[in-house]
C-alpha cells in the first residue's frame, strides 16, 4: 500500500484554489457531474484586490483626484477608496477558521493586473466543481446601495462596469455576468442597460439588496419596461448589514447574518408583488440571488393569508402573492438542508424542479458544491439537470 | 447476490515523532482514501478526511480549542473562553467543527467523522484501512 503525505497539511489562505476544493471531485466521481451542464449562477471576484485598476475608470476626472488622493494619504485606503467597505464584514471567516473567505491568497504566477489574477482563480474553482459556465459578481459593492454618497455609488458602479466589461469579460468567455445597476438614479439605470446590455458576457442586470429604496416606485417602470423589452432578467442580491434597526440590537454575527441576508429580499419581494410588477412586466425574468430557500415558504403562506382579507390593498393582482412567487426564479445558495421534510416541501412549493439555479457563492465561507445538489434524494433526474444548468440555460438563452 | 469487501489492512504510515502533541499528520493512502492522524493527551485518533456535511477537507483544517461561553451564578454572560481541555479540528470549507477524540460535531448531533483503528507500535504509527 502507497502512503503519501497529502500537501498542504493545513489549509490557509495561502493554499490553491484547486488543493481547496479537491474533495469535490468526490462528487464529481459519485454523480457523474462532468455528465451535467452545470451554470453556477452566483460567484464572486474580489473587486477590492484590483481596486486602483477599477477607480482608474472612474468618469470623473474630480473623482478620480480624490480617489488617488485618498490612497496615496491614508494608510490603509489604497484598496479602499470611495468605498462604503462594512467593517463587520471581516467576522465572516469565523475567526479564520474558514480561509477562503478572507483571501484567495495563492499563487498566481505569470498574471499582469488584477483582472488577469480574477480570471485566473475563477478558472481554478470551475475545474474543481466541474462548472461549466460561472456568473461572477462583485463582493462588497453589494453593500453599495447603503453607501452615504448615492452619487459616489453610481461612480463606482460604472467604473467596476467599464472594467469588469472591458478587463475580465473578454479574457474567459466561461465567465458571465449580471452588471449591479446604480439603483439610487434610475436615469443612471437605463444608461447602465443602453451602455452595456449587447457586451458578451453580460447576461441580465442586478438590484444590490442592502438599500432602503422601494422597488415599486413609479421612477423604475422605465427600467424594468426596459429589461422587459430586451429579454434580460433582473436580479436581486442579498447582503449582509449589521447596523440597522433591526440587525443593529444583535451581537453576533451568525445573526446579523442569517437575517439580514434574507429580510432584504422579503422587503423588496413584498413590494415587488404587492405592487403588482409581475402583473405589470409579465416577460421579465425576476431572480432572487443568495437568501437561500426557507424563507419562501414563509412568505407564500403569509403573503397569501394578508391578501385574502385585503384584496384591495394589492387591487393589480388577479392571483395571490404565492403564483407570482412561485413563477419567479431563485439560486440555490445557501441552501438549508437541515430537515429533509423540510427541503421538500420547500423545493415543492417554489417549483424547484422548474425555478431553482444552482449557484455556488464561491469563495464564500458558505458556498455550495454541485453535488448538494446532485445529492437531493427528493428531486428526479430530470429536476436535478434542470437546477444545475438547464434552467439557467433558459433563463439566460445561454444556448447551446 | 453477493458483495465481497476488502479485507481490512495495517498501514503503517509514519513515525510516532510525526504527529505531536496537539499536532496532525494526513495523509492519502493508495491514492484513495485520506486518513488524518491528531494526537491529544498523548492519544492518536484517525478520521477520515471527509466532512458530514458537504464532504470538505476537515482535517487540513484549523486546529483550535472548543469556545465555550461564560454565565455568573445569575446567568449573566461573562464572555467567552477557550477550552484547553479540548481539541477541535474545523473543516475549511464550511466551518464544521470535530472534537478530535470523539470526531463528532459538539451541537449537531449525527454530524460526525469516519473513525479508522489507529495504534503505535514500536515508534511507527499503524491505521487499520
Amino acid at each position: 500500500m502507497s502512503v503519501r503525505r497529502l500537501e498542504p497539511q493545513e489549509i490557509t489562505t495561502a493554499t490553491d484554489t484547486r488543493d481547496i476544493l479537491a474533495n469535490a471531485r468526490r462528487d464529481t466521481e459519485r454523480y457523474g457531474l462532468d455528465d451535467y451542464f452545470i451554470v453556477d449562477v452566483d460567484s464572486h471576484h474580489v473587486e477590492l484586490d484590483s481596486w486602483p485598476e477599477i477607480l482608474a475608470y472612474l468618469d470623473s476626472p474630480v473623482l478620480r483626484d480624490t480617489a488617488a488622493q485618498m490612497m496615496r494619504n491614508w494608510p490603509q485606503a489604497s484598496h479602499l477608496a470611495l468605498h462604503n467597505h462594512p467593517p463587520g464584514l471581516t467576522m465572516q471567516d469565523v475567526s479564520g477558521r474558514i480561509p477562503h473567505q478572507a483571501s484567495l491568497g495563492e499563487p498566481t504566477p505569470d498574471v499582469g493586473s488584477g483582472a488577469e489574477r480574477d480570471v485566473t482563480l475563477v478558472r481554478r474553482a470551475m475545474e474543481a466543481m466541474s462548472i461549466d459556465v460561472q456568473v461572477v459578481f462583485p463582493q462588497p459593492m453589494l453593500e453599495t446601495g447603503l453607501h452615504p454618497q448615492p452619487e459616489v455609488a453610481t461612480a463606482l458602479l460604472q467604473a467596476y462596469n467599464r472594467w469588469f466589461t472591458a478587463e475580465v469579460l473578454p479574457r474567459e468567455p466561461r465567465i458571465r455576468t449580471m452588471l449591479g445597476l446604480p439603483f439610487e438614479n434610475p436615469d443612471a439605470c437605463l444608461a447602465t442597460i443602453e451602455e452595456f446590455a449587447d457586451v458578451p458576457g453580460v447576461i441580465g442586470f442586478l438590484v444590490t439588496s442592502q438599500r432602503h429604496a422601494g422597488v415599486h416606485r413609479n421612477a423604475y417602470m422605465p427600467v424594468y419596461r426596459e429589461l422587459e423589452r430586451r429579454g434580460l432578467p433582473i436580479g436581486f442580491h442579498a447582503g449582509p448589514n449589521q447596523a440597522d434597526t433591526m440587525t443593529s440590537t444583535m451581537n453576533r454575527f451568525l445573526s446579523a447574518h442569517a437575517m439580514s441576508f434574507v429580510t432584504c429580499n422579503m422587503t423588496h419581494m413584498t413590494n415587488w408583488v404587492v405592487n403588482g410588477i409581475p402583473e405589470r412586466f409579465p416577460g421579465l425574468r425576476t431572480i432572487w440571488i443568495e437568501s437561500g430557500l426557507a424563507w419562501l415558504p414563509f412568505m407564500m403562506q403569509r403573503l397569501d393569508h394578508e391578501y385574502s382579507m385585503r384584496q384591495s390593498d394589492a387591487p393589480l393582482l388577479t392571483r395571490p402573492p404565492s403564483h407570482y412567487i412561485r413563477e419567479m426564479y431563485y439560486t440555490s445558495q445557501p441552501m438549508e438542508w437541515t430537515d429533509d421534510k423540510l427541503l421538500a416541501a420547500t423545493l415543492e412549493a417554489i417549483d424547484a424542479e422548474n425555478t431553482l439555479m444552482y449557484s455556488s457563492d464561491w469563495p464564500h465561507w458558505d458556498f455550495d458544491v454541485p453535488g448538494k445538489i446532485a445529492a437531493l434524494p427528493f428531486v428526479s433526474e430530470h429536476g436535478k439537470r434542470n437546477i444545475l444548468g438547464e434552467t439557467a440555460r433558459k433563463v439566460f438563452s445561454l444556448g447551446g | 447476490m453477493t458483495t465481497t469487501t476488502p479485507a481490512a489492512r495495517d498501514v503503517d504510515v509514519a513515525a510516532a515523532g510525526d504527529v505531536p502533541e496537539r499536532g496532525r499528520l494526513v495523509v492519502e493512502i493508495d491514492g484513495t482514501t485520506t486518513v488524518g492522524i491528531f494526537r491529544f493527551a498523548g492519544r492518536l485518533y484517525a478520521w477520515e478526511n471527509v466532512c458530514a456535511h458537504q464532504g470538505g477537507p476537515a482535517c487540513q483544517g484549523r486546529i483550535v480549542s472548543r469556545v465555550r461561553e461564560r454565565l455568573d451564578d445569575g446567568k449573566r454572560s461573562l464572555g467567552m473562553r477557550f477550552d484547553e481541555d479540548t481539541m477541535h479540528v474545523v473543516c475549511p470549507w464550511h466551518g464544521y467543527e470535530y472534537d478530535v477524540t470523539t470526531g463528532r460535531h459538539p451541537g449537531v448531533p449525527g454530524a460526525s467523522l469516519r473513525s479508522f483503528p489507529v495504534a503505535e507500535v514500536e515508534g511507527r504509527i499503524r491505521v487499520t484501512v
